[in-house]
C-alpha cells in the first residue's frame, strides 16, 4: 500500500517535504468545508433561539442542547419520535428484508443453472438504470387504484425492491461461495434452501452488509415517493416531517430551531453507524466498480 | 480479491453446463427467485408498464362542468410535452448542472484519492472518515442545513453571505450544485480510492524502475487503471443529476428564485399535484427515457474509447 520508495537524495527529499505540505493543506481545506456544516448545527442544535441568531454561528453559548431535546421530543405530543420510528420502520424494515430477497435471488443467478437466467439477471441489471424517482408518480396511481394511498405499506412495499442489491449479490455468491462446498453439502444431505441459510449466507455475510448500506441508503434517500404518497403527517418519515416543519418556519417561527435540533437528531446514529461499518462501504464499492 | 475472480467468469449466454443439474436442484430456484420477481413485476416494471399506459389516455370533458372521462389520446399528451416551455428549460438547467457539477465534483474526488493512496498523507484514516461523513446525510437534511448557512443573516460566512446573495436567482443553481456536491464528494473518493487499492504494487514498481515521478505515476499509470471506477461514478452522476428533486423542494423554502418547475422533477410533482396525472406521467417516461439514453451514451462513448 505504501507507494513511495525510500528517499535517498537530498533533492527528492525538499521535494517530497514539499509535496507533503501541499498534500496536507489540500486534506486541511477538505476537512473544513465537509465538517465545518456538522460542527455549525451540533453548535446551533445548542443554543437557544435567541443566542441562534445573536452569538457566533461556530461557537458555543449556554448549552441547552437537552432543554431543546426536551421541547422537540415534547412539541406536537411527540410527532417528531414517531417520525423516528417511521424511518427505522421504512428504511430499517425494508433493507433488511429487501436485502435478503435480493441475495437470494442474486444467490441463485450466481449457483444454479436455470432457463431464463440471463434474461432475468439483463432484465434486473437495467432496473439499475431505472432512477426510482421515475417510479414514484406511477406507483402512486397504481396504489390509488387499490385505495392505498397514504398508507404504511404504500411506502414500504415499493422500497423493498432493489435491482442493485441483486447484481450486487450475483457478484459475491460468485467469488465468496464456492462450488465445491455446495457439492459437499450436497452429498452430506443437506437441501439446498438449507445449505443457503446454514452455509452460504456465513460466507456472504460481508457482502450482506454492504448490500444492506446500500439499500438502506437508497430507501432513506428516497424523498419522491413519500412527499407524493403520504398525506397523514403521523405516517411521514423524518425527512419528509423535517421538511415540512421547514416549509413552515416563516409562518411558525419556533420551527427554526426545532427544525435545527431534528436535523441534528435524525443525522446522528447514521453518521455513527457509517463511521463504524465504512470497510463494508469500500468492499461493496470495490466490487461495484468493476464491470 | 473480488475483483479478480468477477473479471475471471465469462458470462456468455451459452456457457458451458457445469456440474449441477439443473432438474437436480431445480425447486429451489422457484423459492429464491420468486420473492425477488414477483416485487421486481409489481413494483418496478408494472408502474413502468402503467406509466406509459397512462401517458397515451387524456382527460374529456362534456361540456365545460360535464363528468371527466378518461379517453385514449394516442400521442396528444407527448405532443404537449414537446411544447411545454418550462419543462425543457428545467431540462436545460439540470444539463448546465450537470456539465459543470460532476466535473467539478469527480476531479475533486479524484483528486482526494490520489492524495490519500500518495502516501503524502498521514492519517489517512482520519480524512477518509471525515470527507465520507456528509454522505450518510439525506438530501432533505443536507439542503436544510445549507439553506440556513446561505441565510444573509444567520450564516457564520456573513461576510460572504451579505456581499453576495447565494439565494438569488444568479446563484442558486450553483448554491444547491454545492450541496450535491458537499454530500457526494466523499462516496465516489472513496469508489476510486477502492480501486486505487486494488491495484498490485508490482504496477508501481515498474514504473518507478522507469523513473516516473508520483504525478507522472498518478496520471499515467494510476488514472487509466480506475477509469472504469470513473466511468461508474459519473453513470450515477448524470442518473442522479436528471433526477434532483429533494435539494431545490428544500430550497424553494428559501429562495423564491427556485420555481415549482425548477428541474425536471419537480415539474412531474407539480404537474402531478395540479392533477394531470396523464400529462404528468408522459413527463416521467420521457424523463426516464432521456437518463437511460444519456447514460447509456456515456457508457458507450467511454467503451469505444477505451477499445481505440
Amino acid at each position: 500500500m505504501s507507494v513511495l520508495a525510500p528517499e535517498n537524495t537530498k533533492g527528492k527529499v525538499r521535494e517530497s517535504l514539499f509535496s507533503r505540505t501541499g498534500a496536507m493543506l489540500i486534506m486541511a481545506v477538505g476537512t473544513v468545508y465537509f465538517l465545518t456544516p456538522i460542527w455549525w448545527l451540533f453548535v446551533g442544535a445548542s443554543k437557544s433561539s435567541e443566542e441562534f441568531t445573536s452569538t457566533n454561528p461556530l461557537w458555543f453559548a449556554d448549552f441547552d442542547l437537552f432543554t431543546n431535546i426536551g421541547d422537540l421530543f415534547a412539541y406536537r405530543d411527540g410527532v417528531f419520535l414517531r417520525w423516528m420510528l417511521n424511518s427505522v420502520l421504512y428504511t430499517g424494515g425494508a433493507a433488511l428484508l429487501g436485502t435478503l430477497i435480493a441475495a437470494m435471488c442474486g444467490y441463485a443467478l450466481a449457483k444454479y443453472q436455470f432457463r431464463g437466467r440471463e434474461l432475468l439477471f439483463n432484465v434486473v441489471l437495467s432496473g439499475v438504470l431505472v432512477p426510482a424517482t421515475a417510479l414514484a408518480l406511477p406507483l402512486f396511481l397504481i396504489f390509488s387504484k387499490v385505495e392505498m394511498t397514504n398508507t404504511f405499506w404504500s411506502v414500504f412495499l415499493p422500497s423493498l425492491v432493489n435491482p442493485f442489491g441483486v447484481y450486487l449479490a450475483r457478484i459475491y455468491a460468485t467469488a465468496s461461495v464456492p462450488d465445491d462446498l455446495l457439492e459437499a453439502a450436497r452429498i452430506d444431505g443437506s437441501g439446498e434452501i438449507r445449505t443457503f441459510f446454514k452455509v452460504s449466507t456465513r460466507l456472504m455475510t460481508p457482502a450482506l452488509v454492504t448490500i444492506f448500506l446500500f439499500h438502506f441508503v437508497a430507501v432513506w434517500n428516497n424523498f419522491l415517493l413519500p412527499l407524493i404518497m403520504l398525506s397523514d403527517e403521523r405516517l411521514f418519515p423524518v425527512t419528509l416531517g423535517l421538511y415540512s416543519w421547514n416549509t413552515q418556519v416563516n409562518q411558525i417561527p419556533e420551527l427554526r430551531g426545532l427544525v435545527i435540533i431534528g436535523a441534528l437528531l435524525s443525522i446522528t446514529p447514521l453518521v455513527i453507524a457509517f463511521l463504524f461499518l465504512q470497510r463494508f462501504w469500500r468492499n461493496g464499492l470495490g466490487a461495484g466498480a468493476v464491470k | 480479491m473480488t475483483q479478480a475472480t468477477i473479471v475471471d467468469v465469462p458470462e456468455g449466454t451459452e456457457a458451458p453446463p457445469r456440474r449441477s443439474g439443473a432438474v437436480r436442484y431445480g425447486r429451489a430456484v422457484p423459492f429464491f427467485v420468486v420473492p425477488f420477481g414477483l416485487l421486481f413485476v409489481l413494483f418496478y416494471l408494472l408502474p413502468i408498464g402503467y406509466a406509459i399506459v397512462q401517458s397515451l389516455y387524456t382527460v374529456e370533458r362534456t361540456g365545460t362542468f360535464g363528468p371527466a372521462r378518461e379517453v385514449f389520446g394516442g400521442l396528444v399528451q407527448y405532443g404537449r410535452v414537446f411544447q411545454d416551455g418550462p419543462f425543457w428549460s428545467s431540462i436545460g438547467r439540470v444539463l448546465v448542472f450537470g456539465v459543470v457539477q460532476v466535473p467539478v465534483m469527480l476531479g475533486l474526488a479524484l483528486l482526494l484519492a490520489l492524495l490519500l493512496d500518495s502516501g503524502l498523507v498521514k492519517g489517512r484514516r482520519f480524512f477518509r472518515l471525515a470527507f465520507f461523513v456528509p454522505y450518510a446525510i439525506p438530501g432533505v437534511i443536507a439542503a436544510i442545513m445549507w439553506g440556513f448557512l446561505y441565510s444573509p443573516n444567520l450564516s457564520p460566512l456573513k461576510p460572504v453571505t451579505s456581499a453576495i446573495d447565494f439565494l438569488s436567482a444568479d446563484f442558486v443553481l450553483w448554491a444547491i450544485a454545492n450541496v450535491v456536491t458537499w454530500v457526494y464528494v466523499g462516496y465516489n473518493m472513496l469508489i476510486i480510492y477502492s480501486s486505487l487499492l486494488a491495484i498490485p504494487a508490482e504496477v508501481y514498481e515498474a514504473a518507478r524502475i522507469d523513473g516516473a515521478g508520483p504525478i507522472r505515476i498518478a496520471w499515467s499509470v494510476k488514472i487509466p487503471l480506475v477509469m472504469p471506477a470513473i466511468v461508474l461514478t459519473t453513470v450515477f452522476s448524470i442518473i442522479g443529476t436528471l433526477q434532483l428533486l429533494a435539494e431545490p423542494q428544500v430550497f424553494r423554502s428559501f429562495s423564491s428564485a427556485v420555481s415549482s418547475t425548477y428541474t425536471p422533477n419537480l415539474t412531474v410533482y407539480s404537474t402531478s399535484s395540479v392533477p394531470n396525472f396523464n400529462l404528468a406521467a408522459a413527463f416521467s417516461v420521457v424523463l426516464a427515457l432521456a437518463t437511460f439514453v444519456l447514460s447509456f451514451a456515456f457508457l458507450r462513448f467511454t467503451q469505444r474509447k477505451g477499445a481505440r
